[in-house]
C-alpha cells in the first residue's frame, strides 16, 4: 500500500519501496484549467525538497511543480509531451509528473495527508 | 449611479437575419489571407529579367519557388487597410489592460519623431553629423534621471525586461567587483511580480526565493528579513506592485536590504503611479528599468524595438553598460568602448548592437517637455484618480481583494461570480461584446479569477462612465442568471469564442495550403 502526502502547493507524491510518484492534485488542476504544456524533469536530475523541478502550462498561467521531497529523478512521464490534457483528466492517476528515489524520507513527515490536505484545499475555496 | 439605460434584446434572440451570400456583414468584410487572394504566379511590380550571375553561395542558393503570393498594389492596400480595420486600439476606444499602461500616444511626439533631424539618420554616421540626437539622448537623461534620482542611465535596452536584464546585470558587475558573485546567488522575488522579474534572475544564472505577500497585499518587512542571508544578491520589487497597491515599507525593505549587503531592483513598469511625485532613488532603488511605453507614451513595441532605458544608483553607475554619450564642452561623444569610459567606470558590456530606439526617444522626450514637470505629476494623479473612481463606482457589484485603496490600477477578484456558471474569461469574452477591450485576466496569479484595470489618465469621465456602466450591466446580468451572455461571448465579434486551448497545444504558425477535399 502506498504512502501519499500532499504539499500546499497542491503536489501529492505517492511513496512505494523508496521510489516517490509526483504530480499535481485534483483541486489544482481545476484551478489551472485546460493544461497546455508539461516541461518535464530530466532523468538524473538531483532535486530538493521544494525547488521547482516541473512547469505546468494552461490557458490561464504556467505554474512551477515545486519537489515535495528531495531525491534523484528516475522516471519521467514522456506521454504528457503529447498529451498536456491528460492531466486534467486523471491528475491523480496516468498522468503523473515524474517518479524519484527519496534521499530523506523523514521530510515526507512534513508533508499532510489526505484528510488535512482536502481541508486546507477546500479553505482555499 | 448611472445604469445602463435599458437591456438591447441580442439580435440572436430577435429573429435572426438570414446570412449575406458573401459572409461580409456591411462593412465588416470577411477578409481572406494574403495566400488567399495573390498568387506567387503574378505580380504587382514589374522587374527586368535578372542577368545571369554567376552564385557564390557554394550549393546554398535557392533553388525552388519563394511561394509569395504576388499582389498589385490597390489588392496590398485594401488587404492590410481592412486588417487594420479590425484591429481595437487606443485609437478607437478605451483600453484598460492593467499593467500594460495603455495611454494615448500623442500626436505631438508623432510629429517630432517624424523630422528628418531624427527620422533620416543612421547610427553609422559621423558623431558630427549627429550631434542633435546625441543632444536629445542626453537631455531625455537628464529627465529621466532628474524623475528616478538616481545617478546613471543606459538608454540602449530594447524593452523593459530587456532592461531588467542590463539592471540585473549591473547588479552581478558589482558583485563580481565585490569578490561576492559565487556566493551570492540568489535573487528574491514577491508571489506577486511580473514573470518577467524570476525570469531575469534565472537567466541571469541567479536561484529565485520567493517572498509572501501579507494578506493585504503588500510584502512586510519581516518576510524580507526572514529571507534574507548571505546568499542573497538583490530583490527584484515593482512599486506600486501588480495589485495596484504603493509598498509602503519600501524605504525599510531597502535599508534591511542594503544593511545585508544585498541591492534593491526596482521594476519601473508601474512608474506611471509615482513618476513626479517620488522618486524611486530616494526609496532606496539601486536599479530601474523605464518602460517609455508605458510612462512616457510612446507606442507600444516601439514600430520595430521598444525601449527600456535603465537607471542606476550610485552603488551601481560604474557599471552602466557601453555605449554612452559623453558630453565634451559643446560637442557630444558616444563612448563606445570600455577602454574609452572615464576614470572609474567599469561598463559591464554592451546589450545592444547600436545606441537603442531613437524614434522612441524623440516621443519621450516630447511628451516630457510637452507636459512638463508640473504636467508629468498631473498625468500620475490623473492615472490614480481615474482608477480609484472605476474603484469607487464598481465596488458594490465587483468584489475587491485589496478594497483599502488602488493606485493607478484597480484589482478585482472572481468572488462576485461565484455560483453564477461564468468564469473571469467569460466576463472578459462579454466585455468584447460590449465594444471594449477586456481588461487584464488571471494576472496578478495570487488573487483567484483577477481582474485588473488600468484606465490611465488619458481617459475623460465620460469615457470612464461608458466603460463602468458596461461592466456593471454584465455583474447584474451574471448574478440575475443570464449565462448564456457569457458562455457564448463574444456573439457579435467576427469570430466567436475561439479554442484557446486547441491553439496553445495545437498551434499552427505558418500558412498551409488548403488542401481539397
Amino acid at each position: 500500500m502506498a504512502l501519499i502526502k500532499y504539499t500546499e502547493d497542491h503536489e501529492y507524491i505517492s511513496v512505494e519501496n523508496g521510489v516517490g510518484t509526483i504530480g499535481i492534485t485534483d483541486y489544482a488542476q481545476g484551478k489551472l484549467g485546460d493544461v497546455t504544456f508539461v516541461e518535464l524533469p530530466k532523468i538524473g536530475e538531483k532535486v530538493k525538497q521544494g525547488q521547482p523541478i516541473a512547469v505546468v502550462e494552461s490557458v490561464k498561467a504556467a505554474s512551477d511543480i515545486y519537489s515535495p521531497v528531495s531525491g534523484e529523478v528516475v522516471e519521467i512521464n514522456e506521454i504528457l509531451n503529447d498529451k498536456p490534457e491528460l492531466i486534467n483528466q486523471e491528475p491523480e492517476a496516468g498522468a503523473w509528473i515524474y517518479k524519484l528515489t527519496l534521499s530523506n524520507t523523514a521530510e515526507l513527515d512534513k508533508l499532510m495527508d489526505q484528510d488535512a490536505y482536502l481541508a486546507y484545499a477546500s479553505a482555499e475555496g | 449611479m448611472v445604469e445602463m439605460p435599458k437591456v438591447i434584446l441580442p439580435a440572436a434572440e430577435a429573429a435572426a437575419p438570414a446570412p449575406t451570400f458573401t459572409g461580409n456583414r456591411a462593412l465588416q468584410i470577411e477578409e481572406p489571407l494574403i495566400f488567399e487572394i495573390g498568387s506567387a504566379e503574378t505580380s504587382g511590380v514589374d522587374f527586368e529579367e535578372p542577368a545571369e550571375t554567376e552564385t557564390r553561395l557554394g550549393g546554398l542558393e535557392r533553388t525552388d519557388a519563394i511561394g509569395l503570393a504576388g499582389l498589385s498594389e490597390p489588392e496590398t492596400m485594401r488587404h492590410y487597410v481592412r486588417l487594420s480595420q479590425k484591429n481595437y486600439s487606443i485609437d478607437t476606444g478605451i483600453f484598460p489592460l492593467g499593467s500594460c499602461t495603455m495611454k494615448h500616444n500623442p500626436r505631438l511626439n508623432e510629429k517630432m519623431a517624424r523630422l528628418p533631424g531624427f527620422a533620416d539618420i543612421h547610427p553609422l554616421q559621423p558623431e558630427k553629423t549627429v550631434q542633435g540626437a546625441l543632444a536629445l539622448m542626453t537631455e531625455l537623461s537628464r529627465w529621466l534621471l532628474e524623475l528616478t534620482g538616481m545617478h546613471a542611465i543606459a538608454l540602449s535596452p530594447k524593452a523593459g525586461a530587456h532592461g531588467e536584464f542590463c539592471g540585473m546585470a549591473a547588479i552581478k558587475a558589482a558583485l563580481e567587483a565585490r569578490g561576492e558573485a559565487e556566493t551570492r546567488r540568489v535573487v528574491l522575488v514577491p508571489v506577486s511580480a511580473h514573470g518577467t522579474n524570476p525570469a531575469t534572475a534565472a537567466h541571469l544564472g541567479f536561484t529565485v526565493r520567493a517572498v509572501e505577500a501579507e494578506p493585504d497585499g503588500t510584502v512586510s518587512v519581516d518576510a524580507v528579513r526572514a529571507a534574507l542571508g548571505p546568499d542573497v544578491a538583490a530583490m527584484m520589487l515593482t512599486n506600486p506592485n501588480t495589485c495596484g497597491l504603493f509598498e509602503p515599507h519600501i524605504r525599510e525593505i531597502a535599508d534591511a536590504l542594503h544593511e545585508a549587503g544585498v541591492y534593491l531592483y526596482c521594476d519601473g513598469a508601474n512608474f506611471n503611479a509615482i513618476a513626479g511625485k517620488v522618486r524611486p532613488g530616494d526609496l532606496g532603488a539601486d536599479a530601474m528599468h523605464i518602460n517609455l511605453h508605458k510612462t512616457f507614451s510612446t507606442p507600444h513595441g516601439g514600430g520595430g524595438p521598444g525601449a527600456g532605458p535603465v537607471v542606476l544608483s550610485e552603488a551601481l553607475a560604474a557599471y552602466a553598460p557601453v555605449p554612452f554619450v559623453r558630453r565634451e564642452g559643446d560637442a557630444f561623444r558616444l563612448v563606445e568602448h570600455a577602454d574609452d569610459a572615464p576614470e572609474g567606470a567599469a561598463p559591464f558590456g554592451r546589450l545592444a548592437a547600436f545606441h537603442g530606439q531613437m524614434g522612441m526617444f524623440v516621443r519621450a522626450l516630447a511628451y516630457m517637455m510637452s507636459h512638463g514637470a508640473d504636467g508629468i505629476r498631473q498625468a500620475s494623479e490623473d492615472a490614480v484618480l481615474n482608477a480609484n473612481y472605476v474603484r469607487a463606482r464598481l465596488a458594490d457589484v465587483l468584489t475587491q481583494p485589496f478594497p483599502e485603496g488602488a493606485m493607478h490600477e484597480v484589482l478585482f477578484d472572481d468572488r462576485f461570480l461565484k455560483g453564477t456558471g461564468v468564469s473571469t474569461l467569460d466576463f472578459a469574452k462579454a466585455l468584447i461584446d460590449e465594444g471594449f477591450h477586456p481588461m487584464t485576466v488571471y494576472f496578478p496569479l495570487v488573487v483567484s479569477g483577477a481582474m485588473l484595470i488600468e484606465p490611465t489618465e488619458s481617459e475623460s469621465k465620460q469615457s470612464l462612465d461608458q466603460f463602468i456602466d458596461a461592466v456593471r450591466a454584465l455583474a447584474l446580468a451574471a448574478k440575475a442568471g443570464d449565462a448564456v451572455r457569457f458562455t457564448e461571448a463574444p456573439r457579435f465579434a467576427p469570430r466567436s469564442r475561439l479554442d484557446e486551448t486547441r491553439a496553445a497545444r495545437d498551434p499552427v504558425l505558418s500558412y498551409r495550403e488548403k488542401t481539397p477535399e
